[in-house]
């Protein structure tokens, strides 16, 4: 058990990493990059679970962190599949390039 | 002690955070969010929950890191970013602002709450036991009060392993993309541009 001003301290750790790995996402053009930023931001809301979980002596907390960490890695699946069928048919693509769907 | 372990951690984290984002080379992105990785398994043992850091280490890390390296050098890793130019005028600027508001808000709600920055009781139904270990607490809620969430995720899981398949199978019938022009030579509107080239 903490203390609670760590575990603020620990909130406003995860928020800090979201921003950055927000920020990233929206800076970087590199696919693989981006699906980097996405990972920091779920890990950064997967501390905060935890943390909440702590703070409310609560076991759902890191219940959840499970759930979170199978979607996530659903999610880099997916994306890395559809990463490399783009660059086999473009092999220098970025994210702005992406664009057949564009209004 | 404590404070001490949280410190070096935070470093850690934030260090890597930024290497993430920074590095020009995707490979130094993908080692640093492995530091990433590893001080939030870390912070995960300080708060008690030492079945999520084993598996923070092991599935991230050892699986889903090793995977977007495994891609990086399926592509090719000697593609550096050029981080000086900025392809969209302003973006940058932006995105640092809606960052800033986005983290100062969430920071500023935090600090001002304090402690009562969380709301709600401690459980009543599922308090973290002292009894148990760690492992088997989370497993009996796993397969007791979240049985039908877990039913699900294995389903989820399979579908995102046929997704993938069928996603990176080769397909002899597509022609290669074109290379589109880029967006700064573009023209913006191709209805007054026509009518320009009719006029």
């Amino acid at each position: 058990m903490l203390d609670q001003n760590l575990n603020i301290a620990y909130l406003v750790l995860s928020a800090l990493l979201f921003g950055i790995g927000g920020v990233g996402l929206m800076i970087r053009r590199n696919p693989l990059v981006m699906i980097m930023c996405v990972e920091l931001m779920l890990n950064a809301v997967n501390l905060t679970f935890v943390t909440f979980g702590a703070m409310l002596d609560d076991i759902g907390g890191q219940v959840i962190v499970f759930f979170v960490l199978v979607v996530a890695a659903a999610e880099v699946v997916v994306g890395l599949a559809i990463v490399v069928a783009i660059a086999r048919r473009r092999p220098s693509a970025t994210a702005d390039d992406i664009r057949l769907l564009r209004g | 002690m404590q404070t001490a372990v949280f410190i070096a951690c935070a470093v850690i984290v934030l260090g890597g955070g930024v290497g993430v984002v920074i590095s020009r080379n995707p490979v130094h992105s993908a080692l640093s969010l492995v530091a990433t990785l590893f001080g939030i398994a870390v912070l995960f043992l300080q708060q008690d929950a030492q079945l999520l850091a084993a598996v923070q280490v092991i599935v991230y890390t050892g699986a889903i890191v090793v995977l977007i390296l495994f891609v990086l050098m399926l592509l090719g890793v000697d593609r550096e970013e050029d981080l000086y130019e900025e392809p969209l005028v302003g973006q940058r600027t932006l995105a640092a602002l809606v960052g800033v508001i986005l983290v100062g808000g969430v920071v500023a709600v935090i600090v001002a709450g304090g402690s009562a920055v969380v709301t709600g009781q401690p459980s009543a139904t599922q308090p973290i036991s002292t009894a148990m270990s760690n492992i088997e607490q989370i497993g009996r809620e796993l397969f007791t009060t979240y049985v039908f969430g877990f039913e699900v995720t294995a389903a989820l899981l399979t579908v995102a392993v046929l997704g993938a398949v069928v996603l990176a199978r080769r397909r002899h019938d597509l022609a290669p993309i074109p290379e589109p022009e880029p967006i700064s030579t573009a023209v913006a509107d191709p209805i007054i541009a026509d009518d320009e080239v009719a006029g």
